[in-house]
């Protein structure tokens, strides 16, 4: 049985706790007495005989008819699925997505369906590769389906390809891919990995254009987002539901497939990271400090190389098909199994360490932007109630914050970083002065169309997705990043841990209490 | 007197070459440059000279250049040895006058019929005049600083052409020579920035880059802000003083060096073609001026000027090697800009650089500039920060002869 999640108060007997540095770790000791980590779940049991279960799931939906009944001879059949960013590290083989894919097509091949086309819901991320596509959905649907032209990636500058749905009460046009919209029915294969994924926003982003998305993805909404895992509580979500219900009124029927995963996120190398510090063992101590040696040795390049290889033995939990709302409330239980953890209150301080890998950066590299993204985006988000950090307090983060960007994935990203942080870390104000530029660039369009770019409007989105914790916290520190790149996010850079919790005593006093949120895996603090 | 001298001296320049390679400004301890006694220059005959005692003598890139053993053998028939160098200069007459030099000894220094009325020293299309020995005297050489019969601004005293002078008004608190010594190298970098005028003044959003932003790049921006005020500019700059003193005098964007090609561009709204780290622009700049005049420099002028457009090359380039495939098939034009003369402005008026840029100096009240001072006595080390200055934080070295 796999114990629940587990808050720590840190006293003097503690062990350092492990933080995560980009590429690589430290250990760090939090003060006792007011200190506390918050720890994950252990991975909950995954199923036994997993396409047994989507096969099921495929036959006996939630109020919706079993999908053979909607499979129809002459009928245009669309099947959606999730793009590379998800699973993080990667899942793997075969992936979620095969099985559901495989299953569906051997059942649209029973019921005589030949006009299928199969799109990678990428949104404004980056086109995925054909090897990913081949990791992702295998290669017996890649071979029969990529070279007829019906397995492809949704592009979001096609305007001939794009059609609008409809338009919400709230003036919110729903604008997304033509083929799935004109389709007779669409199916969505989906890896849930958080609370934020999945439902309607599997479909309504996915397949979405700059203009639809824009109704969301705004500083506006974001900071109304309290927060991006509770959707009820989210400004995003419930403008992305309303347009789920445009979608259901006036669009296309639409059978949503969701699969939970569990926190098996590391093979046995890394087997110490999902670990509690006071039960390592010898081996366990031994690979830290093995690894951790190794990585400071080699060069960024190398490291990136390690990590983003990592193909992780997650183990899916839960399996459920049918109307997408229904399917979407017991997925969310399933996660919330898996990610939540009871807190009491709020602290002076949130710490957290910043991996290598966030979802914008699948065999890239985590630019400075993507620090805060990562942080104030997504781990200071993983709530629900109220932050773990009180209104006006500290985010001490660690993470090296290299100026290193990719070139290829994320050109618009390195102007961003060089004109429009330059000029101002304020979302509003960007959005105001700078995005409509970002996002009408020739050449930026061109390389997301055409190589494999984010949008030019990306990196506006991910800064968009930290409003809130932006908004929240007094002061951002990041431990060990490089000062400059560091100041240029509006944030303190730090030497130490040490340091860090010195400069922030300037904003909550000499003896903060202290909340670390240990990653990996993933948790939800459920804040009373 | 004591004077800093080069003497011709092929095994001294060979030295200074390779000395150079490895420590920047480091041929001054081995190269042709020397701190010794010469004789004190004749005065040259014909009326209209006078002695002018160095207040001040400017470090410019050209002096670094000879004396590493960079310089071109194009200038070899341009200049007569042993020479003292220095042609950025404010001095003093007998009279106690503060005067600026304007170097260029030209038509009327050398006793000859001015190119046209009113013309400048430095006017003209025809340098016979410069590449050979005048009437009264003068031996060949481009400038004062340059040239053996007139001695130059690294020696407590030198000859200097009623035409070359430009008496300062004001008194030295008013006017500090500081500022004064910077005219000159501004006149060049205010001519480079007006050979924008024609390309730019035909674009409907004329973007002009400038490469480089130590003293020169510095004064073409000052200059494309005040005479082409229509301009964007964009500017490169490796350090991060220089960064801010090019915001400072009218860049409307300022990169790192290396990330120019991607202000350009975004400045523009064109694409990037090729090699992400050094891409070429699909489109690019009207005008770019080149301030630093090296092999990359050059190439990277190429990447990012506009087919059509046009490259100013302020810095002095030397001997270099660059691919013209990308200036040949954009139809680039590349223009030199040497120094300075009689300017035509938008409105149709002439008048000469020199008084522009007395105007431009005193408008930014540049002597800012100016980082450090040293004697004579101290050339070695003088030498050594002028050639790191932006690594060191500094923008312009000077000779201080005042008082001495």
């Amino acid at each position: 049985m796999p114990r629940p999640g587990f808050v720590l108060d840190v006293d003097r007997s503690t062990p350092p706790t492990l933080f995560w540095r980009g590429e690589g770790f430290s250990l760090e000791r939090l003060p006792a007495d007011r200190s506390r980590i918050i720890y994950p779940p252990e991975p909950l049991k995954g199923l036994d005989h997993l396409d047994h279960h989507i096969r099921n799931a495929l036959l006996n939906p939630i109020d919706m008819e079993p999908l053979p009944a909607l499979l129809k001879p002459g009928m245009r059949l669309t099947i959606a699925f999730d793009d590379v960013s998800l699973s993080l590290p990667k899942m793997r083989r075969p992936d979620n997505r095969q099985r559901i894919v495989e299953a569906v097509l051997d059942m649209a091949a029973e019921a005589g369906v030949d006009d299928v086309h199969i799109i990678a819901a990428l949104g404004l991320h980056r086109r995925m590769h054909e090897y990913e596509m081949r990791h992702v959905l295998g290669d017996r649907v890649v071979d029969a389906f990529m070279p007829r032209g019906q397995l492809y990636n949704h592009d979001a500058e096609d305007h001939e390809n794009l059609t609008v749905v409809g338009e919400t009460d709230h003036g919110e046009v729903l604008e997304i891919n033509k083929r799935a919209a004109e389709s007779d029915l669409i199916v969505y294969a989906n890896v849930n990995q958080v609370a934020m994924d999945g439902g309607w926003k599997s479909l309504v982003t996915g397949l979405a254009s700059y203009r639809c998305l824009s109704h969301h993805h705004n500083p506006e909404s974001l900071r109304n987002t309290k927060s991006l895992m509770d959707r009820h509580h989210s400004a995003l979500h419930h403008s992305i539901w309303r347009m789920g219900k445009v979608l259901r009124d006036s669009g296309p029927a639409v059978f949503q497939v969701e699969t939970t995963i569990n926190t098996e996120a590391f093979p046995s190398p890394f087997e110490f990271l999902a670990k509690r510090e006071w039960e390592w063992t010898a081996k366990d101590r031994a690979l830290f400090l093995g690894t951790s040696k190794a990585l400071n040795k080699m060069p960024n390049t190398t490291k990136r190389k390690l990590f983003h290889n990592i193909e992780a033995p997650y183990r899916t939990t839960s399996v459920q098909a049918g109307y997408t709302e229904s399917v979407h409330e017991i997925t969310l239980q399933n996660v919330h199994e898996q990610h939540l953890v009871e807190v009491e209150g709020q602290t002076d301080i949130l710490t957290m360490g910043i991996p290598f890998i966030s979802p914008y950066n699948p065999e890239s590299i985590m630019n400075p932007i993507l620090v805060m993204c990562m942080g104030l985006g997504y781990l200071f988000n993983m709530y629900r109630g109220k932050p773990l950090v009180r209104a006006g307090g500290v985010v001490i983060m660690t993470h090296p914050t290299y100026e290193d960007f990719h070139p290829v994935h994320h050109p618009s990203y390195i102007d961003f970083f060089d004109e429009v942080l330059a000029d101002t870390t304020d979302p509003a104000e960007m959005s105001t002065k700078w995005e409509k530029k970002y996002a009408e660039d020739d050449w930026y369009r061109h390389l997301y169309r055409t190589s494999y770019a984010y949008h030019g409007v990306h990196p506006f989105y991910a800064w968009y997705w930290g409003a809130h914790g932006q908004q929240h916290a007094g002061r951002v520190i990041i431990v060990g990043g490089h000062a400059p790149a560091v100041r240029r996010l509006g944030f303190t850079p730090a030497s130490t841990m040490s340091d860090a919790l010195e400069i922030a005593s300037d904003v909550v006093g000499r003896n903060p209490t202290i909340s670390h949120l240990h990653v990996p895996g993933v948790l939800v603090a459920d804040v009373k | 007197m004591k004077a800093l001298r080069i003497d011709r001296n092929v095994g001294k320049f060979g030295a200074a070459r390779i000395v150079s390679a490895v420590s920047p400004g480091g041929a001054a301890k081995l190269g042709p440059l020397e701190h010794r006694t010469i004789n004190d220059p004749a005065p040259p005959s014909g009326g209209g000279w006078q002695q002018v005692h160095t207040r001040l003598a400017g470090i410019c890139g050209s002096d670094l250049a000879l004396l590493d053993g960079h310089a071109s053998a194009y200038f070899e028939n341009w200049v007569s040895f042993p020479f003292v160098p220095g042609h950025e200069v404010v001095g003093e007459l007998e009279s106690g006058e503060r005067v600026i030099l304007e170097p260029v000894l030209g038509h009327a220094a050398r006793g000859l019929t001015l190119p046209f009325e009113g013309a400048s020293p430095a006017d003209g299309d025809d340098h016979t005049h410069l590449a050979t020995t005048s009437v009264n005297g003068i031996e060949p050489g481009i400038q004062t600083g340059f040239c053996c019969s007139t001695g130059g601004g690294w020696a407590p005293w030198f000859w200097a052409h009623e035409s070359q002078l430009h008496r300062i008004n004001g008194t030295a608190s008013e006017f500090p020579d500081e500022r004064a010594v910077l005219v000159e190298p501004f006149a060049g970098g205010i001519h480079a920035a007006l050979m924008a005028a024609p390309v730019a003044n035909r674009a409907d959003d004329p973007v002009v880059a400038v490469i480089g932003a130590g003293t020169m790049g510095l004064a073409a921006i000052a200059g494309l802000r005040r005479y082409v005020p229509n301009v964007r500019i964009v500017a490169g700059a490796r350090y991060e003083h220089q960064r801010r003193l090019a915001a400072a005098f009218g860049a409307d964007c300022v990169a790192e060096g290396s990330d120019l090609d991607r202000a350009v561009r975004r400045e523009v709204g064109c694409h990037l073609i090729g090699d992400p780290d050094e891409p070429i622009l699909s489109s690019g700049a009207h005008v770019t001026v080149d301030a630093v005049g090296s092999a990359a420099s050059i190439a990277d002028a190429i990447r990012i000027t506009r087919p059509g457009g046009r490259i100013v090359l302020l810095g002095m380039p030397a001997n270099v090697t660059i691919d013209l495939t990308g200036l040949w098939h954009r139809e680039i034009e590349m223009r030199g800009a040497y120094t300075y003369g009689t300017e035509k402005l938008a409105d149709g008026t002439t008048t000469s650089t020199f008084k522009l840029a007395i105007d431009t100096v005193t408008a930014l009240e540049a002597e800012m500039l100016v980082s450090a001072t040293y004697s004579l006595d101290d050339h070695v080390d003088a030498i050594a920060h002028a050639a790191s200055a932006g690594r060191r934080g500094a923008t312009k070295t000077c000779f201080e002869m005042r008082g001495s």
